[in-house]
């Protein structure tokens, strides 16, 4: 075995995007140290898995992408690295999927300091062993100031689904009840925070967390579970949008079921945002039969991300594509999805 | 939450309902249409919108969506001013979120961002002054928009810029005053309303008294009312009730917040720099008398107005929208020829339907109507 190269410089500079010694010592030296696998390790310019072994464990391949482009960097609760990580993992994992194998290319800016990219780099090995997934090929790019903001990471990830499963955002039928795993926008609310442009202090801290464990738990409890999705960009809002217009039901919330937390709600009433339409990295939305939904809610409380998890809704007949939210003070009004980002009102 | 779920209880809004129904049965028979009253404020819109309140209420009682909301009036030449204005060398246009999508006659400040201007949102005038102090070599241009309710905010911003000496820093006026308005809705020959719900936080600022005209001239009862939920049933009841006893008067709803002489402090600092305009254009209202500030001459150096040469073309509105009848209460906004059509969400032709305190825009997400499938991009 070759020996590892060794990176010396402060800032990443051109160079080491120049494909010579200095890429391959940044590599060597940040990279595939944490990364640190056997799959990753002869760096052949593709990872190769055993077909074998994948299809012992399912009978479909889940194949998903991601790219992470957050400002800032480093959030409470998370960075760019936990959210590429966990981000994917939560994109297999909602399909059904058991997480495997992540692929990692970052767009490093020109100048960056390279004490950035190993604690990104860090936060991403540890996030994906705690996963119990392998980061199994990878890429580097810099690019000159001002072509990216910092840093870029964009991650792909493959899973299998086991025979059996099968979820879909068309599934949902009349009766079925809508649940979340626990207290919507966190997120977003921290990310916005974090930002420090709202001169508001807010304790919020980013929800990022893999949810694949999770999902396996309320499979096993509720193995008729129609629809899963995480409610990511655009919130559990979007997310409910796209399972009514693709089964062609109507969804039902309850506002006062929605689980919140004090600080978000404070946070959202004084910047006239709606937590509903606020992005989350650590939930999902789930649509269960009517006689499975006490299972599900029981599996997912007793884990610690499903802690506040919740019925929020119900699937209805009415008009196809339709959510209603129920609000605590007595009315009813639409929820529709976002035409664009949500401005906060001046007055 | 503390001080915000008391106003929001399920309970007593039922049973203010229930009163406000039972005194609009009172005089029903005389009457044969329903009681409309206009919420003035673009903030009682939102909120009444946000938590279902006009289907709560009677039938025999109407809400018409008024003149309040400012990104709603802003005209296409102000926006066509404020994107050249962004798009200057050298220039950092800050302004509020949702003035960003409102469409120019060529772009929004939304679209002249992604063109390369530097467009900054901002929640206070304030972030847009403490903008100019870590970026010396730039000019700061803030676009100041709102009622009484924003003014005072921006007057003091330019007086801490005028103490500090801070020469990159200007303002590009546009505050708007209420109370014109108000009366130019009452003078409309189509004009049919009943009442008022008042602007509480113009209110807040200006105090009761400019409000007294509209109950001693126009015979009509106006409540100045609070934004919660609650505040809002409230205040319909207190003016269902005038009517039903043949009041007209202004009463004051939101006492918590709203002092009968306003806050003089505030007042101070906007007769310091504001001077009124001879008129200003509204958008879907026309051009109303005395109903916009300028800044005095004594603070001319923070005058974006002055300090730049801007196209200050006047563009009328769409022919084909009818956001003046909206707004004015003479057609509900599914009752304009381009709703729903030529003019949605996505591509709003009218104010109404960009922000979301426009009345078109909530009624539009109330409607239901979705883009077709085959449109969406």
């Amino acid at each position: 075995m070759r020996t590892r190269g060794r990176l010396n410089a402060a800032t990443v500079t051109l160079a080491h995007g120049a494909g010579g010694k200095a890429m391959r010592d940044l590599i060597d030296d940040v990279f595939v140290g944490a990364f640190d696998n056997p799959v990753l390790a002869p760096l052949e310019d593709q990872a190769r898995f055993d077909l074998a072994a994948l299809a012992a464990q399912g009978d479909r391949l889940a194949f998903t992408t991601d790219a992470c482009v957050v400002d800032p960097l480093f959030f409470p609760g998370g960075d760019i690295g936990t959210l590429a990580v966990n981000g994917t993992i939560n994109d297999l994992a909602v399909g059904g999927a058991l997480p495997l194998y992540l692929s990692c290319a970052v767009t490093i800016e020109e100048g960056l300091l390279v004490d950035i990219l190993r604690r990104v780099a860090a936060s991403m090995a540890e996030t994906a062993r705690a996963a119990g997934v392998v980061i199994a090929t990878g890429d580097t790019k810099v690019v000159p100031k001002g072509a990216c903001d910092k840093l870029f990471v964009t991650t792909a990830g493959i899973g299998v689904i086991r025979a059996g499963i099968d979820l879909g955002a068309d599934r949902a039928q009349p009766g079925d009840a809508v649940l979340v795993n626990g207290r919507l926008g966190d997120h977003g609310a921290a990310i916005l925070a974090a930002r420090g442009d709202l001169a508001l202090r807010a304790p919020i801290a980013s929800d990022c967390a893999p949810l694949h464990r999770l999902v396996a738990a309320l499979l096993e409890a509720a193995p008729g579970t129609r629809s899963l999705r995480d409610a990511t960009r655009g919130g559990a809002a979007t997310v409910l949008n796209e399972i009514a217009l693709a089964s062609g039901v109507a969804i039902e919330l309850d506002e006062a079921a929605v689980p919140l937390s004090e600080a978000v709600r404070g946070f959202c009433e004084i910047l006239g945002l709606d937590p509903l339409y606020i992005a989350n990295e650590g939930k999902f939305v789930a649509v269960v039969p009517a006689d499975e939904c006490a299972a599900a809610l029981a599996a997912l409380r007793r884990d610690p991300l499903g802690r506040d998890a919740a019925i929020i809704g119900e699937v209805v007949a009415g008009q196809p594509g339709r959510v209603t939210l129920r609000t605590g003070f007595g009315g009813r009004r639409i929820v529709d999805m976002l035409v664009g980002e949500q401005l906060p009102r001046i007055c | 939450m503390k001080y915000a779920d008391e106003f929001r209880d399920g309970g007593r809004a039922a049973a203010l309902i229930a009163e406000i129904g039972r005194l609009l049965a009172q005089g029903a028979a005389a009457r044969r249409r329903p009681v409309r009253i206009m919420e003035v404020c673009g903030g009682h819109t939102h909120a009444i919108f946000r938590y279902g309140i006009e289907g709560m209420l009677p039938d025999a009682l109407e809400l018409i969506h008024g003149p309040g909301c400012p990104v709603c009036v802003l005209p296409i030449g102000i926006v066509d001013d404020c994107v050249a204005l962004a798009e200057r060398p050298g220039v950092i246009l800050a302004t509020f979120g949702d003035a960003m999508r409102v469409p120019g006659s060529a772009k929004s400040l939304l679209q002249a961002k992604a063109d390369g201007a530097d467009v900054r949102m901002v929640y206070s005038p304030l972030d847009a002054l403490a903008l100019a102090h870590r970026n010396p070599e730039r000019e700061i241009v803030f676009f100041a928009i709102g009622f009484e309710t924003t003014m005072p905010a921006t007057a003091l911003t330019i007086r801490r810029a005028a103490a500090e000496r801070i020469g990159n820093f200007s303002v590009f006026c546009n505050h708007i005053t209420i109370v014109p308005a108000i009366k130019a809705v009452l003078d409309s020959p189509d004009m049919r309303l009943d009442g008022f719900l008042g602007p509480g936080h113009v209110a807040m600022v200006v105090g009761a008294a400019p409000f007294h005209f509209v109950a001693e001239y126009y015979r009509r009862p106006l409540v100045i009312a609070g934004f919660e939920p609650l505040d809002i049933l409230q205040s319909i009841w207190m003016v269902v009730k005038q009517i039903a006893e043949g009041r007209c008067q202004v009463e004051n709803q939101y006492a918590r917040t709203v002092p009968e002489r306003g806050n003089a402090a505030a007042l101070r600092a906007v007769t310091d720099v504001y001077e009124l305009r001879e008129f200003f254009e509204w958008r879907g209202l026309g051009s109303i008398d005395h109903s916009g500030v300028r800044i005095r001459e004594r603070y001319a150096a923070f005058d974006a107005a002055r300090k730049f040469a801007l196209p200050h073309a006047r563009i009328a509105d769409p022919r084909s929208c009818q956001c003046g009848e909206v707004l004015k209460g003479v057609i509900k906004p599914w009752q304009c020829k381009v709703f729903g059509s030529a003019c949605t969400p996505d591509h709003p032709q009218g104010a109404l339907m960009v922000s979301s305190e426009g009345a078109c825009a909530a009624y539009y997400q109330y409607a239901g109507l979705r883009r077709s499938q085959a449109g969406a991009a």
